[in-house]
């Protein structure tokens, strides 16, 4: 159990590479690119996490309450924000390859021209 | 008791995020990206982090696939044009 | 590269990973166990600082700094996706002349659910923001949740409407000013928690309302000549 949730992360990084490599569309290979950023959000709150503990508000408990990392939180939250928009660049590209190749295969973009 | 959610939790997550890679069209993709953003705010829940879920949930369910479907919409129309 | 090239060199990749991972997995520190040195140091200060909400205090006081880096790639990034998707629609116009957007046929129940939804949706956004510092919310969240909040009115089917709403140039400006206000309060030191969590807010409500107008834009638009055959 105790190393579990980081093999599961492992696990969500290799399935997103995997897909992105056998993919044949770009907005595959895109949504297969943010299921592999996945993986670090579940690796990072597994590390933080902590047996016991309650979340990192302490609104409504004291604050010798046993709490769990809200470092690794902090930067997980902000990365999940960073990481829709980067998606929606990418997206975009994706739009602009359709409009000036008229495919979004990447086997048939190969040659450059 | 919570160790049993834990793995629940953790157990979904890793079929959702099998499922969305091995669902080849992106339009089903979509859908299915946005039920693995809803496991993945689940098990932030209960790993304690009520921030990140919020997070997760809004960005996760609503705007990546919202997006995705979007770009799919606009990509079918240029090969609309070009026949 | 062939796919099959392709496959084995990701072969050769994925089972080096999965070596070096699994390696390194087992020598983290045990999952849920007591070693938390950057976090109890956190949480130390925020109480310092009487923040309740210690990852609002992380994100906008102790690292504050960093989050203007990370803030400063999401407005680059929504930027570049706004400049390549008006750089499609401008050669579109000059090749098709006239444009519309495409019929709306929506249920009642739904058009309803979406009119009722949007006040209180964007009240809700509003109050993820406002309370960041006391309980799980803060700029981030409750920008993504405000951005969103206004295409609800697509879901009624009155698109035109939207687009009424967010004049394009008034949310550009705010972006902007959003993301430089929260480079100078970034600059300006600790302290600042609440302006900088509404100044994310902002900014990340912005660019996301810009972004999602520009994929709209760009899915909706349809040539008036044949907008019967556009369903394909």
């Amino acid at each position: 159990m105790s190393h579990l949730p980081y093999l599961a992360a492992g696990w969500i990084l290799l399935a997103g590479i995997f897909g992105m490599v056998t993919s044949r569309n770009l907005v595959h290979v895109v949504v297969c690119l943010s299921v592999t950023q996945s993986a670090t959000y579940v690796l990072l709150l597994a590390i933080g996490y902590r047996k016991g503990g309650t979340a990192p508000v302490f609104s409504d408990i004291k604050p010798t309450g046993k709490v769990v990392d809200p470092v690794v939180q902090a930067m997980t939250l902000t990365d999940i924000v960073v990481n829709a928009t980067a998606t929606a660049l990418l997206l975009a590209l994706a739009v602009q390859v359709a409009k000036r190749r008229g495919t979004i295969d990447p086997d048939e973009l190969r040659p450059l021209e | 008791m919570s160790e049993a959610v834990l793995v629940v939790a953790l157990a979904l997550v890793v079929v959702m995020a099998t499922a969305v890679v091995l669902t080849r069209d992106p339009a089903r993709q979509a859908i299915v990206l946005s039920a693995y953003g809803v496991t993945l705010g689940v098990l932030f829940l209960v790993l304690q982090a009520p921030d990140v879920a919020l997070s997760q949930i809004a960005v996760g369910t609503v705007v990546v696939p919202l997006v995705v479907i979007l770009a799919i919409h606009a990509i079918r129309k240029q090969h609309g044009e070009r026949r | 590269m062939s796919r099959r090239t392709r496959f084995a060199v990701f072969a050769v990749g994925a089972a080096g990973l999965v070596i070096l991972f699994v390696l390194a997995a087992f020598r983290l520190p045990d999952f849920g166990g007591r070693f938390h040195p950057y976090g109890e140091r956190a949480v130390t200060s925020a109480i310092a600082e009487k923040t309740k909400n210690v990852v609002s205090s992380v994100n906008f006081d102790q690292r504050a700094f960093d989050t203007v880096g990370e803030e400063l790639i999401l407005f680059a990034s929504a930027l570049g996706a706004v400049i390549l998707l008006r750089m499609v629609r401008r050669e579109r116009e000059e090749e098709a002349g006239e444009h519309g957007y495409g019929p709306a046929d929506v249920f009642d129940a739904l058009r309803l659910t979406g009119y009722l939804l949007l006040p209180v949706t964007l009240l809700v956004g509003v109050y993820i923001v406002a309370h960041g510092h006391l309980s799980p919310g803060g700029g981030f969240q409750g920008g993504v949740v405000l951005g969103t909040a206004l295409h609800l009115l697509y879901l009624t089917g009155d698109y035109p409407a939207l687009a009424r709403l967010r004049p394009v140039p008034v949310f550009e400006s705010a972006e902007a000013l959003g993301a430089g206000a929260f480079v100078v309060l970034g600059l300006a030191g600790a302290g600042l928690l609440i302006p900088m969590n509404s100044v994310v807010g902002l900014e990340v409500g912005c660019a996301f309302v810009l972004v999602l107008a520009k994929f709209f834009e760009q899915a909706l638009l349809v040539r008036t000549d044949d907008a019967g055959t556009e369903d394909s």
